[in-house]
C-alpha cells in the first residue's frame, strides 16, 4: 500500500503512467486501436486513436507549455491560465464553456504539469466537431475581465490550501522538490507559491496566453470511435483556420542544473502529521533526456525495487524486518528535463525514521552491487506489457498517454516502441541504471515528523489580517 | 511531477440492493436480453451456470481482457460492535495467500500472470475486482477461486496488514476530508450501523484477530447475496464454468446481521471538530427518498441542478463562479439499502466557511420554494441524458454499471429505459421533489478546521444569496 496523499483528482495516477505505451506486440494486428499521426498546414500536430467499442470520443488539445515555463516571480501563472480558459470568448459568455459542453452531453476538464497543459472533453462522437470548434476558439480569442480574473485567483488560492497547505505530506513534497532541484525550474510547485499566486494579473495571464497558445505549440489528440479522415476534415474546418504564430518559441529553453556537490535532508515537524514518514528523490534521466534504454532500465528497477508487496524494499523492511508499516519507491520518467527515483517508509510503531532510511538505503546498495535475478526481471517485464494490454481498453487513458509523450517532444513510433525496448533491458542494464543514479549527491532526503511543538507551515499563509489563519 | 486539475473528482457509488428473483430454468444456461446501448448495440446476456449461479455478461472480444465485478451483500455495517474495520480489514488480506499459498508466493504468481485482484468495502456490500488477459485466464481464476473460498488469513499476515491499516487510520485521522466525511456519518446515524467508522478506529482495528476474519468470511461469503458481472474476452458458456469454479464452493446462504430502515437524525444540527489547518472542510446532507421511490429519479435530476452538476451546478456557481470561495463543492445522492442521503461537501479558508454554509443553504432553500427553472431543468436533462454513454465507454466501467443496477435490483433493460425516465420529469415534478427534497432546517452539518464565526450549536439563519461578491472578505 503507498502512502494515501494522493488528491481526489483520479488524473495523478493515470499521468504516473503516462510513460507506457500503448499498442502490445500480441495486439499489433489489431489496428484497432493503433495511434496516427499528421501534421495540419499550420504546423499543430494531430493524433488519432481509433476505438470503436463505443460511439464516444476523447478529444484532447495539449500546449507544450507547464508551470516549468513561467518566469521568476510568476509562478502558478501557467495553471491560473488554465483555469481562465474556461471564462469566456467572442463567441462563449462567461462561465459558458463547460455548461456549454454538458448541456451536449459531454464532460469537460483541464490539468497542468510542470511541462505540458492540456484541455479535454469526452463526448458522443457527433458532438466532435463542436467541441473542435470551441477549443479552437479559445485557442486565440480567450477574453478575459479583470473582476473574473480576481474571482479565480480566489479559487486557485484555495485549490492550494486544499491541495498543499491543509497536507503536511504534500508540504514535505513541496519542500523536497524545492531542495532537489538546485536551479531548474522543476523545483516550483505546479499550482504556485502562496505569495506570487496571491499577485498574479489579468496582464499576467494574457503575456503568458499570447506567448504560448497557438496551433503551432499544440496537439490535438482524439481517442474513440473515429477515422482520420473524419478527425481530419474536422480539424482542418476548425484548428486549420488558425494561422501559426510564428513568435512561438520553438525550442524550450529552461535553466539547467549545477552538478550537485551535496546530498540534502530536511525535517519537516507538523502536528498534522499521523506517521513517521522518510522520502528520498534522487534526480535522474527521463525518457526524454536518457540513454537509448537507460529509462525503461530504471523504470523495471524500480518495480522490482519498490513497487507493491512483491518488491524488495516492501519485503525487507514490512515482511521480513517490520521496520516499516509500508514501504516502496518509484520512477517518474515522463519529464521533459529529467526524471526523478522516489523512494519512501512509513515507520512501524516506535521505530526511528533513521533505521528505515538505513535498511532501504541497504536494499537498494545490494542491487547496486548484485543486480537483480532474471526471474524478478521477467516478472517485471511481464506485469508492464501487460498493463499495457489493460490500458486499451480505456480510449482516456490512451489519448492521455499519446498526448503527454508528444507534448515532451516523443513521437508515435516512439511510444509504440516501448514494449520492445521494455522486452530488450537485461538483468546488467538494470544493475548498471541503479549504480549510475542512485547516487546520493543528486538526492535529497525528507522526514515528516508528528509533533506537537512544531509550527505548522505558516510562510505561505494569507496575512494576518484576512482572520482565519491556522496557529 | 504533480498534474493540477480544475475540478475535484468525486466518485458516487449507487449502492442500494434488492432481491432479485431467480425465474430461469435450472439447466438454462443463459438467454439474451439483448438491450441496446444508450447509442449503440450492447447485448447484456443473462447467465446462469449449470451450477445455478446467475451473472450478466456483455461480451467483447476485440480486447484480450476479461473483467468480473463481483459483489457480496452485507458490507462494513456488519462489522461487529466494538471491531469497526473488519470489512475493510478482510479486504486488504484477499491477496494474501489463499490454500496451500502463503502470502508472498500467492502474489508472486499473481504478478507473474499480471493477474489484477482487488477488494472494496462499502456500507451494504463487499465489492471484488477481477481483471485477466485471455492467454492466462485459466491461471487467474484459479488464484481467484482460492481467494475467494479459501484465503489463508495466516497471523503474520494479518499482524503485518493491521499495522498498516493503523497506519493509515492515523494519516486519516489528521486529514480533514476523512475526519469530516467520518464524523458526519456519525452526527446523522448516531449508534447506528451506518454512523459507525467504516474503516474503524485505532482501538478496534487493535482488536481484530484472525479468528475474526475466519468469522466474517464464513458468514457474507455466500451464494446467495452474490451478485456478479462480466465484461469481456469470453462466452457464455465459458463463463457459466467459471462461475461454478470460483463461487460454487461458497455456502449456500450468508449469515448476515440484520440491518435496520433508518434515515439521517432530522431538525439540524451543526458540529465543529477542530482542527489547526487553513482550510476548513464541512460535509453537510440530509435524509433522501430510496432508490424505488416513484420521485428519485426526479430527486437525482434536482441534486444535479442544485450541486451534482459541476460547473452546471448553482452551488459551484454562486460559491466558485461569483465568489471564488472554494475550488470544490458539490453534492450528490447516495442511495444506501437501508437509507438514502443527499450530502455534499465544500472547503473554504477558516474565514469563509460561515459565507459559504449560509449560501449553500440559501440555494437549497431557494430551489425548495421555487424549483428549477425550465431551462435549468432542460439542460439537466440534456447532459443526464447525452452524457449516458460515456459510462460505458471501458469493460470495467460497464462492469461496474451493470453490478450497480443488478444489485438494486434492476434488469438489464434499465439500460434502454433510463434516459426515458430522465425525458419524463416535468418542471411540476421537479418543484414538487426540490420542496419534498430540500429542507434546509434539517441539515447535519460537519465542520472540521477553525472556522471563523461559526457556532457549533445553534443552526445559522438562511441567507438570501447576495448578488456576485468578488473578492475575498
Amino acid at each position: 500500500m503507498r502512502l494515501a496523499t494522493c488528491s481526489r483528482i483520479s488524473l495523478l495516477t493515470l499521468l504516473a503512467t503516462l510513460m507506457l505505451a500503448v499498442n502490445p506486440q500480441a495486439h499489433a494486428s489489431d489496428s484497432a486501436t493503433r495511434a496516427s499521426e499528421f501534421k495540419l498546414s499550420n504546423g499543430m500536430d494531430v493524433v488519432v486513436i481509433p476505438d470503436h467499442r463505443s460511439p464516444v470520443v476523447t478529444h484532447m488539445v495539449w500546449y507544450k507549455v507547464g508551470a516549468a515555463d513561467e518566469v521568476l516571480g510568476k509562478s502558478g501563472i501557467a495553471h491560473f491560465l488554465e483555469h481562465l480558459m474556461f471564462k469566456s470568448t467572442d463567441k462563449i459568455p462567461v462561465g459558458e464553456f463547460s455548461k456549454i459542453v454538458n448541456r451536449l452531453g459531454g464532460q469537460d476538464n483541464a490539468f497542468t504539469g510542470n511541462d505540458a497543459t492540456a484541455y479535454f472533453q469526452r463526448v458522443a462522437k457527433d458532438r466532435l466537431g463542436k467541441m473542435m470548434e470551441m477549443e479552437a476558439d479559445r485557442m486565440v480569442n480567450l477574453r478575459l475581465d479583470e473582476k473574473e480574473v480576481l474571482t479565480e485567483r480566489d479559487v486557485i488560492l484555495e485549490e492550494r490550501r486544499s491541495r498543499i497547505d491543509n497536507n503536511p505530506s504534500a508540504l514535505l513534497d513541496e519542500q523536497m522538490n524545492a531542495a532537489l532541484y538546485l536551479n531548474h525550474p522543476y523545483h516550483k510547485p505546479v499550482i504556485g507559491w502562496y505569495r506570487e499566486m496571491a499577485k498574479l494579473s489579468r496582464q499576467d495571464a494574457l503575456d503568458f496566453y499570447k506567448h504560448y497558445y497557438a496551433p503551432n505549440n499544440a496537439i490535438l489528440v482524439v481517442s474513440g470511435d473515429v477515422t482520420d479522415d473524419e478527425v481530419r476534415k474536422l480539424a482542418e474546418a476548425t484548428y486549420g483556420k488558425i494561422p501559426a504564430n510564428p513568435d512561438v518559441p520553438s525550442v524550450r529553453h529552461r535553466p539547467g542544473e549545477p552538478p550537485a556537490r551535496v546530498a540534502r535532508r530536511l525535517v519537516l515537524k507538523d502536528p498534522r502529521a499521523g506517521n513517521y514518514l522518510m522520502q528520498r528523490y534522487y534526480q535522474a534521466p527521463s525518457y526524454v533526456t536518457a540513454k537509448p534504454g537507460e529509462a525503461e532500465a530504471l523504470d523495471l528497477l524500480m518495480k522490482i525495487a519498490g513497487s507493491g508487496s512483491t518488491s524488495r524494499i516492501y519485503k525487507k523492511l514490512v515482511v521480513e524486518q517490520k521496520l516499516a508499516s509500508s514501504a516502496g519507491g518509484d520512477y517518474s520518467g515522463y519529464g521533459l528535463d529529467g526524471g526523478t527515483i522516489s523512494l519512501y517508509g512509513i515507520s512501524a510503531d516506535g521505530v526511528p525514521l533513521e533505521k528505515v532510511e538505513a535498511s532501504i538505503d541497504a536494499v537498494m546498495a545490494d542491487i547496486v552491487k548484485n543486480g537483480v535475478t532474471e526471474q524478478e526481471l521477467a516478472r517485471a517485464k511481464n506485469s508492464y506489457l501487460a498493463d499495457y494490454i489493460y490500458d486499451s481498453d480505456n480510449q482516456a487513458t490512451l489519448a492521455r498517454r499519446y498526448g503527454w509523450n508528444l507534448a515532451v517532444g516523443r513521437t508515435v513510433a516512439e511510444v509504440e516502441a516501448w514494449p520492445t525496448n521494455i522486452s530488450k533491458v537485461t538483468t546488467d542494464d538494470v544493475k548498471k541504471a541503479a549504480a549510475k543514479y542512485l547516487d546520493i549527491k543528486d538526492s535529497v532526503t525528507g522526514y515528516l515528523i508528528p509533533d506537537q511543538s512544531g509550527v505548522a507551515q505558516a510562510d505561505d499563509l494569507p496575512p494576518p489580517s484576512s482572520s482565519g489563519v491556522l496557529r | 511531477m504533480t498534474a493540477f486539475s480544475r475540478a475535484a473528482a468525486k466518485v458516487v457509488r449507487h449502492a442500494a440492493r434488492f432481491a432479485i428473483a431467480s425465474a430461469l430454468p435450472a439447466l438454462a444456461l443463459l438467454f439474451v436480453v439483448s438491450v441496446s446501448h444508450p447509442a449503440a448495440a450492447m447485448n447484456i446476456q443473462k447467465v446462469k451456470s449449470p451450477g445455478g449461479i446467475e451473472a450478466w455478461l456483455v461480451e467483447e472480444h476485440s480486447v484480450p481482457l476479461l473483467s468480473l465485478r463481483y459483489a457480496f451483500d452485507g458490507g462494513n455495517s456488519q462489522d461487529p460492535r466494538g471491531k469497526e474495520g473488519l470489512a475493510n480489514f478482510i479486504t486488504a488480506m484477499m491477496d494474501e495467500g489463499a490454500g496451500d499459498i502463503k502470502s508472498e508466493d500467492y502474489q508472486e504468481r499473481m504478478e507473474n500472470i499480471a493477474m489484477r485482484m482487488s477488494y472494496d468495502d462499502s456500507k451494504d456490500s463487499l465489492y471484488g475486482s477481477f481483471e485477466t488477459l485471455t492467454k492466462n485466464r485459466d491461471k487467474a481464476v484459479e488464484l481467484l477461486k482460492l481467494s475467494v473460498q479459501k484465503p489463508r488469513f495466516d497471523t503474520d499476515a494479518v499482524e503485518r496488514i493491521k499495522q498498516q491499516l493503523l497506519a493509515n487510520l492515523a494519516y486519516a485521522d489528521k486529514d480533514p476530508d476523512k475526519v469530516a466525511m467520518r464524523e458526519w456519518y456519525a452526527q446523522a446515524f448516531p449508534n447506528q450501523p451506518y454512523g459507525r467508522s467504516a474503516n474503524g478506529t485505532q482501538e478496534t482495528v487493535a482488536k481484530i484477530t484472525r479468528d475474526d476474519l475466519v468469522e466474517f468470511h464464513k458468514r457474507n461469503f455466500a451464494r446467495d447475496n452474490l451478485k456478479v458481472v462480466a465484461v469481456g474476452d469470453i462466452t457464455a458458456a465459458e463463463l457459466g464454468n467459471i462461475l461454478d469454479d470460483v463461487f460454487g464452493g461458497l455456502p449456500a446462504k450468508a449469515d448476515l446481521i440484520p440491518v435496520s430502515k433508518t434515515s439521517p437524525v432530522e431538525g439540524g444540527s451543526q458540529k465543529i471538530v477542530e482542527m489547526g489547518v487553513p482550510q476548513s472542510v464541512a460535509v453537510f446532507g440530509l435524509g433522501a427518498m430510496p432508490r424505488k421511490d416513484p420521485d428519485f429519479m426526479t430527486a437525482f435530476v434536482v441534486n444535479h441542478i442544485l450541486g451534482g452538476g459541476g460547473f452546471s451546478a448553482k452551488l459551484m456557481e454562486e460559491v466558485r463562479e461569483k465568489r471564488g470561495l472554494a475550488y470544490s463543492v458539490y453534492t450528490y445522492l447516495q442511495p444506501y439499502q437501508h437509507a438514502t442521503i443527499l450530502v455534499g461537501s465544500v472547503a473554504t479558508k477558516n474565514a469563509s466557511m460561515a459565507e459559504s454554509l449560509s449560501i449553500i443553504r440559501g440555494e437549497m432553500k431557494k430551489m425548495a420554494e421555487n424549483g428549477p427553472t425550465a431551462d435549468d431543468l432542460q439542460a439537466a436533462k440534456d447532459y443526464l441524458t447525452g452524457s449516458y454513454a460515456l459510462r460505458f465507454d471501458t469493460n470495467s466501467k460497464i462492469a461496474s454499471q451493470l453490478l450497480g443496477l443488478m444489485q438494486e435490483g434492476f434488469g438489464p433493460d434499465y439500460v434502454e429505459n433510463r434516459n426515458k425516465m430522465i425525458e419524463a420529469v416535468t418542471l411540476e415534478d421537479a418543484k414538487r421533489v426540490a420542496a419534498r427534497l430540500l429542507k434546509p432546517e434539517n441539515l447535519v452539518v460537519t465542520v472540521v478546521g477553525k472556522p471563523t464565526g461559526m457556532n457549533a450549536a445553534a443552526t445559522p439563519p438562511v441567507l438570501q444569496p447576495a448578488v456576485a461578491v468578488p473578492g475575498r472578505g
